[in-house]
C-alpha cells in the first residue's frame, strides 16, 4: 500500500542526506521525494511516498521522528487531503500532429510552454492518476524527454501541518 | 522549547563573553560540560586542539590506536553513566573511531567523538587525510555536527552532550575543520534549543494503568530487562516491584547486574546462551514485561513463535522501539524509572504463587553446569574463581565464548559491574572498555574477561594502560581458536575448522605483557588458577592473566539460530578424544606455521 508522507524539517544541510541514508539504512521503500521550501525560511516540507503495510508506515513515521532536524512528521490520508505533481514533457510535434497534440493539452488543462518546429513542451499538473493519463496519451507522438516532480500533498480544511 | 537536563549541565558562570580560539572554546566547552578525562591520539589537524589540551587541566590519556579510544569512552560511559568523550584526527583517524562508535550506538551508550577535519576552504578537494566522517557515521550516530565557524562550538558541544545523555543514549559525532579551532571567538554559552528533539521521558498515566491492571491479573508474569533500566539506573525500583509482586525476572545481556542474580526470583539471562529456567519461563508466561529492551534476535530465537501465549507489556523510552520486532498489548513510552515508580504505586502486593514454585522447579532441575576436571582447566571454573574472589570487580568482556561464559558464571549483582559489547559484538572492545571503567572509577577492580582472538585485536592499549598507569587485569581463557565459530562448525559445519585454529600461535601472553611493561602471568593446571587470580589481585599494575583452557569446550545451553527459545539444548559435555583431536590440530597449524612442533 501506498502511503504519502509530509515532513517538516530544519532547513540545515544534509537534512536530505539523513532522511535518504535512513531509508536506505532501514529497507524502507521510499517512491518519491520532492522538497521545497515553507513559509518559513527555516524549515523545508518533504513530502514522500512510501511502500508498505501499516506497520512499516509506523516504523518509517517513528524513525523519521527520531532524527534531531526533523521537527513534524504527518500521514497525509488520501480522502483527506489533495495531492498534486508537475511534469514537462517534450514530444516530437510537426505540423501534421501539433493540432491533435493541443487538443488533448486543452483536455487535460495542461499548458504548452515552449514549441519548436519538431518539438514542444508541455506543462501538466494533477495527481499521479491524471499525469500517467496525459503520459500515456502522449506516447504515440513519441516522447523525447520527460521530468516529474514526485507528490506534494496538502490535508483540506483548516488543519495545518508546519513547525 | 528551551531545554537543559537536569543530571550534569552546568549553567551559565554570569562571565562577561571572553575572547579566545576555537580550540580554547573546545576545550571551556568540555570543561562546563563536566569533563574530566577525554581519551584521544593527535594528528596534523588536532594540532591547535591539542596544544589547548597542553593547557588544559582535563586529563587527556594518549591512546595508541583510536578505536581504543572510542571503546574507552564507551567503558567510561557506562561504567559512570556520565558521557564519554573520544578525540581523533582527520582521515584514518577519524574512520578508526568507527567501529566503536557504531559500538556505542547499537548500545545505547552517551558519547561525544571529537575528530578533526581539514579546513574548511578544502573540504571536498580530497586533500590530504580528508575523510567524510559525518557523512560516514550518519547511519550509527544519534547526531552529527560538521562545524563551519568557531562561533558555533559551545552551541554545538552543548547540544551534543545533551543530545548522547538524554532519551535513548547515543553517540554523537562534532567533526572539526583546522581553521575553525584557531579562529578568535567570544565564547558564549547558550541554552540548548533544538525545536525536533523532544525525549518523551514522562509516562502515560492511562499506560500505567492498564499495565498495572494486566500484571496484577497474570497468572504467570515474567519481567524481561535490558539496558534501559541500566542506562534510567532503575534496578532498585526493578526490585522493589519484583519482589512486591514475586514476579520473576530474567535480563538481557545488557540487563545484567540490574536485578541480583543470587536472588529467588532471577532468572538470569535468557535467549541463545541464557538459562534454559529463563527460556521456558518466558515461553511458558502469560505475560511479559519488557523494560528497556528491544526483542533483539539473540533474545527471542524464532519470532513468531517467541512468548506467543503472554500478553505484552513493552516499556522503552523510545518509541520506534515499541511494536518495531513484536506486537505489543500494552506500550508504555517513557523512561524506565518513571514508568517503574508509576508501576510500583499501581499494584498491590501479590504472595508466592504455584508459577513461582514452577519456576524454582525448573532452576533447580536445569541449572548452568559444566563438568569440572581436575587435569585441564576449565574456563567456567577460572570465571567462578574471579567471582569468588573478586566478587565487586567491573567485568569488561571481549566478545564470543569468554563473553557468554563471564555473562552466565559470575553472579552479577550490580548494573554498572558489568560492561560488555552487546548490539554490535565487538570483539577487541573489552581491554580498551576496562581502561576506560577503571579511570572513572579507580577505587574499583576492574577485570578484563578475555579470549585469545579478542585480545589480539586491541593489545596496543597495553602501553596506554601501563604508560597511564592505569592498573587493569586481564583474565585470558587462552583456549588456542577463534572459539565461538568453532563451537558453530562442530555443530553445524561437520567439524571443519575453517579459519578458526589459531593453534598455540598466539603470542607468548607473558611475555607480551612484560615487553610493555605490564605484569604477566600464567596458568596451565586447576590448582595454579586462584594462586594467578590471587596474584593478579594484589597486584597494582596492569596484569594479564594467561589461563591456558580446554579448547574443546563449549558454551551450553544454547539455542539453534532460527528455533524457539524453549528448544535450548544442552550441548554434550567434550569428551577426551575431542581435546585431544583439538590439540592435535594445533599441533599440525603450529607446525605449518613455524615448521617446528614445540611450544614454549
Amino acid at each position: 500500500m501506498k502511503h504519502t508522507i509530509a515532513v517538516i524539517v530544519e532547513n540545515k544541510p544534509a537534512v536530505l542526506t539523513r532522511i535518504a541514508g535512513l531509508f536506505s539504512r532501514r529497507s524502507f521503500n521510499i517512491e518519491s521525494l520532492s522538497v521545497g521550501a515553507t513559509d518559513n525560511p527555516d524549515y523545508s516540507r518533504m513530502t514522500l511516498t512510501v511502500q508498505g503495510d501499516d506497520v512499516v508506515l509506523e516504523q518509517v513515521i517513528k524513525q523519521l521522528s527520531k532524527l534531531i532536524n526533523v521537527i513534524r512528521v504527518s500521514e497525509l490520508e488520501p480522502g483527506e487531503s489533495v495531492e498534486r505533481e508537475l511534469a514537462v514533457i517534450k514530444v516530437s510535434a510537426d505540423r501534421e500532429n501539433r493540432g491533435e497534440i493541443m487538443q488533448i493539452v486543452n483536455i487535460f488543462r495542461a499548458k504548452i510552454i515552449d514549441v519548436s518546429a519538431r518539438s514542444m513542451i508541455i506543462e501538466a499538473t494533477g495527481d499521479e492518476s491524471k499525469i500517467d493519463a496525459i503520459v500515456q496519451l502522449l506516447r504515440q507522438f513519441g516522447i523525447k524527454e520527460m521530468a516529474r516532480t514526485g507528490r506534494v500533498s496538502m490535508v483540506r480544511g483548516t488543519r495545518v501541518i508546519k513547525a | 522549547m528551551s531545554l537543559t537536563d537536569d543530571r550534569e549541565c552546568p549553567g551559565n558562570d554570569g562571565d562577561a563573553p571572553r575572547k579566545m580560539t576555537g580550540a580554547e572554546a573546545v576545550l571551556e566547552s568540555l570543561k562546563r560540560e563536566g569533563v574530566d578525562v577525554v581519551f584521544g591520539l593527535p594528528g596534523g589537524v588536532l594540532l591547535p586542539l591539542y596544544d589547548a589540551i597542553y593547557h588544559s587541566e582535563i586529563r587527556h590519556i594518549l591512546v595508541r590506536h583510536e578505536q581504543g579510544a572510542a571503546h574507552m569512552a564507551d567503558g567510561y560511559a557506562r561504567a559512570t553513566g556520565k558521557v564519554g568523550v573520544c578525540i581523533a584526527t582527520s582521515g584514518p583517524g577519524a574512520t578508526n573511531l568507527v567501529t566503536g562508535i557504531a559500538n556505542a550506538y547499537m548500545d545505547s551508550v552517551p558519547m561525544v567523538a571529537i575528530t578533526g577535519q581539514v579546513n574548511t576552504f578544502m573540504i571536498g578537494k580530497d586533500a590530504f587525510q580528508e575523510a567524510d566522517i559525518t557523512g560516514i557515521t550518519l547511519p550509527i550516530t544519534k547526531h552529527n555536527y560538521l562545524l563551519r565557524s568557531a562561533k558555533d562550538i559551545s552551541r554545538v558541544f552543548r547540544e551534543a552532550f545533551y543530545i548522547a545523555r538524554s532519551g535513548r543514549p547515543g553517540p554523537v559525532l562534532i567533526d572539526l575543520p583546522r581553521d575553525v579551532t584557531v579562529e578568535e571567538v567570544e565564547f558564549t554559552w547558550p541554552e540548548v534549543n533544538l525545536p525536533g528533539y523532544h525525549p518523551s521521558t514522562k509516562v502515560h498515566e492511562m499506560q500505567i494503568k492498564k499495565a498495572a491492571k494486566a500484571l496484577m491479573e497474570a497468572e504467570r508474569p515474567v519481567i524481561y530487562v535490558g539496558g534501559g533500566v541500566r542506562y534510567a539506573l532503575a534496578h532498585r525500583e526493578l526490585f522493589e516491584l519484583a519482589t512486591k509482586i514475586n514476579a520473576p525476572v530474567t535480563t538481557t545481556l545488557m540487563g545484567i547486574g540490574c536485578f541480583p542474580e543470587d536472588h529467588p526470583l532471577s532468572l538470569g539471562m535468557l535467549g541463545m546462551h541464557g538459562t534454559k529456567y529463563a527460556n521456558y519461563a518466558v515461553q511458558e508466561s502469560d505475560l511479559l514485561m519488557a523494560v528497556g529492551a528491544r526483542f533483539d534476535d539473540r533474545v527471542t530465537g524464532k519470532i513468531a513463535t517467541f512468548a506467543s501465549h503472554a500478553k505484552i507489556i513493552h516499556i522503552d523510552v523510545d518509541p520506534a522501539e515499541v511494536g518495531k520486532n513484536v506486537r505489543v498489548d500494552i506500550p508504555v513510552v517513557g523512561d524506565a524509572k518513571n514508568a517503574l515508580v508509576a508501576l510500583i504505586k499501581e499494584v498491590q502486593p501479590k504472595p508466592k504463587s504455584a508459577w513461582n514454585e514452577r519456576v524454582e522447579a525448573w532452576k533447580k532441575d536445569y541449572p548452568l553446569k559444566y563438568v569440572p576436571d581436575m587435569n585441564v582447566i576449565k574456563p567456567q571454573f577460572v570465571i567462578e574463581k574471579l567471582c569468588e574472589l573478586a566478587p565487586d570487580a567491573v567485568i569488561t568482556t571481549e566478545v564470543g565464548q569468554n563473553q557468554m561464559w563471564a555473562a552466565q558464571f559470575f553472579v552479577h549483582m550490580d548494573p554498572q559491574r558489568f560492561i560488555s559489547s552487546g548490539g554490535l559484538g565487538t570483539m577487541g572492545y573489552g581491554f580498551p572498555a576496562a581502561i576506560g571503567a577503571k579511570v572513572a572509577r579507580p577505587e574499583c577492580e576492574v577485570i578484563d574477561i578475555a579470549g585469545d582472538g579478542s585480545f589480539l585485536m586491541n593489545s596496543q592499549e597495553l602501553a596506554t594502560a601501563v604508560v597511564n598507569d592505569i592498573p587493569v587485569k586481564v583474565a585470558i581463557l587462552n583456549n588456542g581458536c577463534l572459539g565461538m565459530v568453532r563451537q558453530w562448525q562442530e555443530l553445524f559445519f561437520e567439524k571443519r575448522y575453517s579459519a578458526t585454529i589459531l593453534g598455540r600461535t598466539s603470542p607468548d601472553f607473558v611475555k607480551l605483557a612484560e615487553a610493555y611493561g605490564a605484569v604477566g602471568l600464567r596458568a596451565t593446571r586447576p590448582s595454579e588458577v586462584e594462586p594467578v587470580i590471587r596474584t593478579a589481585l594484589a597486584t597494582d599494575r596492569p596484569t594479564i592473566m594467561d589461563f591456558i583452557v580446554n579448547p574443546a569446550e563449549k558454551v551450553s545451553p544454547m539455542v539453534p539460530a532460527g528455533a524457539t527459545i524453549s528448544e535450548i539444548l544442552e550441548l554434550e559435555w567434550c569428551e577426551e578424544a575431542h581435546t585431544s583431536h583439538l590439540e592435535k590440530i594445533y599441533a599440525d597449524s603450529r607446525r605449518e606455521i613455524l615448521g617446528s612442533e614445540e611450544w614454549a
